[in-house]
């Protein structure tokens, strides 16, 4: 009997342990001295999976070892951030060279930690001047503190969709423009049956796909933190303004507890069965992918596409959205920096390799030559997300040291309140604060 | 053995030297793996939990912040906490009693027994993600086939994986579903309980009840006791099909500039080492990360010494 329990207790402790076990490794910085114009092979990860995509990304790593036919790419596709997190940590032979994530929100941790090569050099001794090659926000996604650890491959520009014959039926002649008249449209478009929706207007959760508290703040053009790198939510009432019009939305389309028994209704986000596809909500807040993926799942309504309204006091920043995008960067532990360097370069500013790769998976271009190409598609729907990505107003989340741990606060307290177990949206949103910069000071 | 004079004979020093040696030798390869697997993790942990460590850059002293962090300042830890022992203790007691329970019902079939067998390992196969999948689909309120058929019945249509009060027992559903492995271990002990034990029980007037609780239950004891220890350790290590559960009713998976909220809904489903992994390998916090572990074994070695304290409820007759 002992003895079992003794063994189990072992078994308790190896196994919580060993968790960390493997975490517990270092990597090395190396420096830029190879010879990229020697034969050299270097390795490329990225997280592109469809056919049409991998198809796409080849190619551009063809054309690149077509200029270069001494460096060799060996690409690695369908790789996940947390892969890309645990390679660069464990360095060694089998880390990649060049790595390119979806997601900006880890450019904080990949700068701060220096996972990820400073780039400025490598900009400066190729003559690219940044401010004049990418468009600003961003810039901004793709660094940290100054140091310049990654740059856009490609972007992603937010925006309106809408189901022109449920527009045509409700008498709505054009896309709404501000936020009022947002409302106004997503009430009238909302058709219930029963205790349900046979049209919902509009998906106002939290959890409603891309309706998220970041996606949807951006059209209030919200600062997320101080000069002092401190939480600035409380602060700027951009975000209390953003959660009261949820508020409002919320109850103005039937309530939080209907609504969410609704989104239990939807499919999958990202197959056919995505809410909007099927014509379960006939407006959405949605990337420049989502006209491509309804093409391709048949959707048999026209759809239109506008840049998410405005608030009411804001009518004039109308075109601007959310902003986000693939980011790519040198592992530090690469020894082939100089090569990898090359690809990095060609990838993100040759113009026609950004325009061929932007044309062949629908997303924004993230430089200014290649935004103005004519090359690029001239699909009306591809270029309404083109001219948000240019808006000047036009946001995007800051990186942090911490990654995306700051939204991932702001989000779960917007769960609290359209759920109304927060009730008190002041004191909510500056313990919001207190939590980011509690996180932060443990991340520094 | 020693001589007169009280010092030790020095070939018998030499004997027990080479004892001791052989002794060691056949321990080597447990000695070996209870230092790399055990000793050493363990010693790492704490070590870490006391430092400032991202992986990246060689570890600097960090003090008793990381710990003050987890306990203070870490909003997902004490939620975290709470789903653990509610696990630990509902989830766990439940297995035990269903496992037990198809045991005794699986001994007693003298029909086509091998089908029954299958039928109730067989969900224990199932892969986790797959499973959680499946019972996602199974329990979505809005579409999902048991909520039709419970408004079909005039029942309540409970919100399972989307309602933070039912998504602790949903878990337990798909917990119990794939009993395959309790049941296996309880019919094998079912089977050795002496036969004649349950003939003199019940010459000597016994019932049903009195059989069960004078006969097979001191004779299976040990088992329940291993039942209870390694379903107190699975659930403390439990990831997979709380995450999925999650992830798959909150139809957030999480990609740019969308974050994937821990523990959907209300961070119910919510488990102690899903903040392992958060901290150690999303955050690059491993020092956080070591604390969260070190809590995990400081609670196990509790229960199991709790269970060890209990034990004399659960020593059969001839211990």
């Amino acid at each position: 009997m002992s003895r079992l329990t003794k063994a189990a207790a072992a078994i308790a402790a190896t196994a919580a342990i060993s968790l960390l076990a493997s975490a517990c490794t270092g990597s090395s910085e190396s420096a830029a001295n190879d010879d990229p114009n020697k034969d050299v092979t270097i390795t490329f990860w990225h997280g592109w999976s469809a056919p049409s995509e991998v198809k796409a990304i080849n190619a551009n790593i063809k054309a690149f070892e077509k200029v270069h036919p001494n460096i060799h790419v060996k690409v690695q596709g369908n790789i996940t951030d947390d892969k890309i997190n645990q390679a660069l940590r464990a360095g060694g032979a089998g880390a990649p060279d060049v790595v390119s994530s979806f997601t900006t929100d880890n450019v904080g941790k990949f700068c701060s930690s220096k996972a990820f090569a400073d780039l400025s050099p490598f900009l400066k001794k190729s003559g690219i001047d940044p401010a004049k090659t990418f468009p600003t926000a961003m810039l901004e996604y793709t660094q940290f503190e100054g140091n310049r650890c990654s740059l856009p491959l490609l972007g992603d520009a937010y925006g309106l969709y809408y189901n022109k014959d449920a527009f045509k039926a409700a008498g709505i002649t054009s896309p709404p423009r501000t936020m009022s008249e947002f409302k106004a449209d997503a009430v009238k478009l909302t058709k219930t049956k029963s205790d349900s929706y046979s049209q919902l207007g509009f998906m106002p959760d939290f959890h409603g796909y891309e309706s998220t508290t970041t996606h949807l703040s951006a059209q209030w053009s919200p600062t997320y933190f101080d000069k002092n790198g401190k939480s600035n939510v409380s602060k700027d009432p951009a975000f209390a303004s953003m959660f009261n019009w949820q508020q409002d939305m919320v109850k103005a389309l039937g309530g939080f507890t209907k609504l969410e028994k609704y989104r239990t209704t939807f499919g999958d986000e990202w197959d056919a069965k995505n809410p909007f596809q099927t014509g379960q909500v006939a407006m959405a807040i949605d990337g420049e992918w989502r006209a491509g993926m309804a093409e391709d799942a048949g959707v048999k309504f026209p759809i239109g596409v506008a840049p998410f309204p405005v608030p009411d006091d804001q009518a004039a920043s109308y075109g601007k959205g959310y902003v986000t995008g693939t980011i790519i960067g040198i592992a530090n532990t690469s020894a082939k920096k100089n090569a990898a360097w090359e690809l990095v370069k060609y990838m993100t500013t040759d113009t026609d390799a950004v325009v061929s790769f932007a044309n062949a998976i629908h997303n924004v271009p993230s430089t200014y030559a290649a935004l103005k190409s004519p090359k690029l598609s001239t699909d009306p729907a591809f270029q309404t997300f083109v001219k948000i990505a240019q808006n000047p107003g036009s946001n995007t989340t800051p990186p942090s040291v911490n990654g995306g741990t700051y939204q991932l606060t702001l989000q779960d307290f917007g769960y609290a309140y359209e759920s109304g177990k927060q009730t008190d949206l002041t004191a909510g949103l500056k313990g919001v604060d207190t939590q980011v910069d509690k996180d932060i000071a443990q991340a520094k | 053995m020693s001589t007169a004079t009280g010092t030790v004979h020095p070939m018998l020093k030499a004997k027990r030297r080479r004892e001791t040696l052989r002794n060691l030798a056949f321990l080597s390869p447990w000695l070996i793996g209870f230092t790399v697997f055990f000793a050493y993790p363990l010693v790492s942990t704490v070590y870490f939990s006391f430092m400032k460590y991202d992986g990246f850059a060689a570890p600097t002293w960090n003090g008793a912040k990381n710990w003050s962090y987890v306990f203070n300042d870490y909003p997902f830890f004490w939620p975290a906490l709470r789903n653990t022992l509610w696990l630990v203790v509902v989830m766990v007691s439940l297995r035990v009693v269903f496992g037990l329970g198809i045991g005794l019902l699986i001994t007693k079939i003298k029909t086509a027994p091998g089908l029954f067998r299958t039928a109730f390992y067989l969900p224990y196969l199932a892969p986790p993600v797959a499973a959680t999948m499946a019972f996602a689909f199974l329990l979505n309120p809005g579409t999902g086939p048991v909520n039709h058929l419970l408004g079909d019945l005039a029942l309540p249509q409970p919100g399972w994986f989307n309602d933070p009060g039912w998504s602790k027992p949903a878990l337990t559903l798909l917990a119990l579903w794939g009993i395959g492995d309790l049941m296996v271990i309880f019919m094998a002990a079912l089977l050795d309980v002496p036969k004649e034990q349950y003939e003199a029980a019940e010459l000597d007037g016994a019932g049903p009840w009195s059989r069960f609780r004078y006969v097979t239950l001191p004779n299976i004891s040990p088992i329940v006791m291993f039942a209870v220890v390694t379903g107190v350790i699975q659930t403390m290590q439990y990831y997979t099909q709380p995450l999925v559960a999650g992830k798959v009713a909150s139809g957030v998976i999480g990609g740019s500039g969308q974050q994937f909220e821990p523990g959907y809904p209300d961070k119910s489903t919510l488990t102690l080492p899903q903040l392992v992994y958060n901290l150690g390998f999303q955050r690059f916090d491993t020092g956080s990360a070591c604390v969260i572990a070190l809590v995990l074994f400081a609670l196990a070695m509790m229960f199991t010494a709790l269970l060890m304290r209990r034990r004399s409820g659960f020593l059969s007759a001839e211990d």
